[in-house]
């Protein structure tokens, strides 16, 4: 994914595609956006059997990386191109706009998650479970809990990552301006902001209380990262990223990082870990990106990039298609993939949670995405906005995909 | 079977007897208490003074609602328990159980307690509440490490006891990082921590107990309550085990 705009220039890395086509995406950024969509839906079902298998169970990183990082890459691919064409106003316009569309998405979630609880807790009435009936004072006043979650302060389980989204494209316009003229500087600049945010302990507020739980102020660092590889820096670092001392690097801390990850999964393994390793590593923050995560995320990336390269014949196969789709149209099959989670949850509590149910979930869950990517694009294609098509300007929005 | 226990159980408390009947059905779960840290000053209590002072603090989670809940809750039982295994000790439970406590709430009144109950062994149950009012997770451990300390500062040894498995709400309380942060704690402070989720998680997904039932009656949890006594009376013992075992001075 970091080599995109490399293999964008010479036709012979796509010979049968013309180079408009080459120049218009990187279907590995696609491809793994859709399988972190996945894996997102597949995490956020409470005890699923399924989610075993995925990333975050073998490593410090998980699918929460990738979306970032990706999602960093696609703005700045899509909205660099709109400001160097259309100038400043015109792409952070639409970028607001987005942002906005991401907003009212979270919302629609929201009312989604309201009516789940609501019916839940018509119906709870274990003596057991007093303590967890805490949850539902949220219904009992709604006059703080609607304006707290308008105000993107009370964001319920699951649903943080929108927010920190749109927070990162509210702030982005300026920053691409400045990775256009200077890449260096943004991306230090990012970085800088980073260590601050580590040192300082700054965050947004929450409700009722706390703070966010992805720190924007220290998830940008992804995004930015991703805006700068898109940017021109991915071929900067490109034969530093293929080096076979970095790759073995990578290799190495992928292996340790599964090993940690094991003595979670099995307590009886935690003694094989030295105390002071432990005293040095824990707790490895998710709010604040972890250094630990970036690193484990950055390595995976390397060995992707090492291995995968965007010419790669495969991406054309039909087995990676309804990946490519799902990663193609992110924000709706977000929204479906949190919403199926909630189904998801809701079957196995309702219905069974018997492993066979649990499957059959999970992989009907990931069927539906699809098939939702499918006719989202069945739908752009209708409306005469495919890629293919020659309408005006191409939409920044659509080109390929969205941001 | 079931029936058989709760007659038993609630038969067992009517008479104030220590003849509690052990349910086989909470063995199952055993094997996620497992022997971890020694209780030192639960040992030398139990050992020197024949007397052993137990205070639980915790939240809603730590009581049963509606008549005679307290005395089916697993403080009362623990109680019962205790008296049964240890048959020369005096064995005191005592309560400071609120609901809708915070672990930081909780902590403002640990030096009371510790000057008016003067435990051995201090029972501190948290988690939920502070993950449904969105406490940074931060925040949390740094408050559980402070308890833990000044727990120990005043004489009693700490088992910490986090969150209840509860398949309903699972979707809507985000225990995951309360419950790591705990764990770790737990680790690096040397004490040890009665997985109440994992128990309770591990009984659900055999079957022992139906934890989706949405009756009010008292009966399952009573049952469930009287487990998790029973899992935390094998706690206390194996604790006191391992103290016997290398007994080290009390830091």
């Amino acid at each position: 994914m970091l080599e995109s705009r490399k293999a964008s220039t010479p036709q012979r890395a796509a010979p049968s595609a013309s180079a408009e086509t080459a120049s218009k995406r990187d279907l590995r950024l696609d491809l793994f956006r859709g399988i972190a969509l996945w894996l997102i839906f597949l995490d956020h079902i409470p005890s699923n059997v399924v989610s075993w298998a995925t990333i975050r169970n073998f490593g410090f990183s998980d699918a929460a990386e990738i979306f970032i990082f990706i999602s960093g890459y696609t703005a700045a691919f899509v909205y660099g191109r709109a400001m160097r064409d259309r100038g400043f106003i015109i792409s952070s316009a639409r970028i607001l706009k987005r942002a906005w569309q991401i907003y009212v998405a979270h919302m629609f979630l929201f009312v989604i998650y309201m009516a789940e609880i609501a019916y839940v807790s018509s119906t709870f009435e274990n003596p057991l479970y007093h303590e967890e009936m805490g949850i539902f004072d949220f219904l009992k006043q709604p006059d703080v809990t609607l304006i707290q979650a308008l105000l993107l302060k009370f964001k319920p389980v699951n649903m943080d990552v929108l927010p920190l989204y749109i927070v990162l494209l509210l702030g982005f316009p300026p920053l691409l301006w400045l990775l256009l003229k200077q890449p260096t500087l943004a991306l230090v600049s990012s970085a800088v902001l980073y260590a601050l945010t580590w040192h300082f302990g700054w965050n947004l507020p929450a409700y009722p209380s706390g703070s966010w739980w992805f720190n924007p102020f220290a998830w940008q660092l992804l995004f930015v990262l991703g805006a700068w590889c898109a940017q021109g820096g991915a071929e900067r670092i490109g034969r530093f990223i293929r080096s076979p001392v970095l790759i073995a690097l990578a290799i190495i801390y992928l292996v340790f990082a599964f090993a940690i990850v094991m003595t979670w999964s099995f307590p009886l393994l935690a003694a094989f870990v030295p105390k002071w390793l432990g005293e040095v590593m824990y707790p490895i923050d998710k709010v604040n990106l972890d250094v630990l995560r970036l690193a484990h995320f950055l390595a995976l990336a390397a060995i992707t990039v090492r291995f995968i390269p965007a010419s790669w014949p495969g991406l054309q196969s039909v087995w990676f298609r309804p990946a490519i789709l799902c990663g193609q149209h992110s924000l709706e099959i977000f929204c479906l993939g949190i919403f199926l989670s909630f189904a998801g949850h809701f079957v196995f509590n309702e219905i069974s949670d018997a492993v066979f149910v649990q499957v059959l979930v999970s992989a009907g869950g990931i069927a539906i995405m699809c098939a939702g990517a499918a006719l989202i694009s069945w739908y752009k294609r209708i409306e005469g906005r495919s890629p293919g098509s020659r309408s005006k300007p191409p939409d920044a929005d659509l080109a390929g995909g969205e941001a | 079977m079931r029936e058989w226990t709760a007659v038993a159980v609630t038969v067992a408390i009517c008479l104030g007897s220590a003849e509690a009947a052990e349910s086989p059905d909470c063995a199952v779960a055993a094997h996620l208490v497992g022997p971890q840290f020694p209780l030192p000053r639960v040992a030398a209590a139990v050992d020197k003074t024949r007397q052993l002072d137990v205070v639980v603090v915790g939240a809603g989670s730590s009581t049963l609602a509606g008549p005679g809940g307290t005395d089916l809750a697993y403080p009362a039982r623990l109680q019962v328990i205790l008296s049964k295994r240890l048959p020369s000790v005096k064995i005191k439970v005592a309560t400071n159980v609120k609901p809708r406590r915070s672990a930081a709430e909780m902590t403002e009144i640990f030096e009371k307690i510790l000057m008016d109950e003067k435990p051995s062994l201090v029972v501190w149950q948290s988690g939920t509440v502070d993950a449904i009012s969105g406490v940074e997770p931060e925040d949390y451990r740094a408050t559980l490490e402070e308890g833990v300390e000044m727990l120990q500062a005043g004489g009693s040894d700490v088992v910490l006891m986090n969150m209840q498995y509860s398949p309903r709400t699972e979707s809507m309380i985000a225990i995951q990082a309360y419950a790591d942060n705990m764990r770790l704690v737990a680790q690096q402070r040397e004490v040890p921590l009665f997985d109440r989720f994992a128990i309770m998680k591990h009984w659900s997904e055999l079957g022992t107990f139906d934890l989706y039932g949405a009756s009010r009656k008292l009966e399952t949890a009573a049952r469930i309550h009287d487990c998790i006594a029973q899992l935390l009376a094998d706690l206390v013992r194996d604790g006191i085990k391992l103290s016997q075992e290398n007994p080290k001075p009390i830091q």
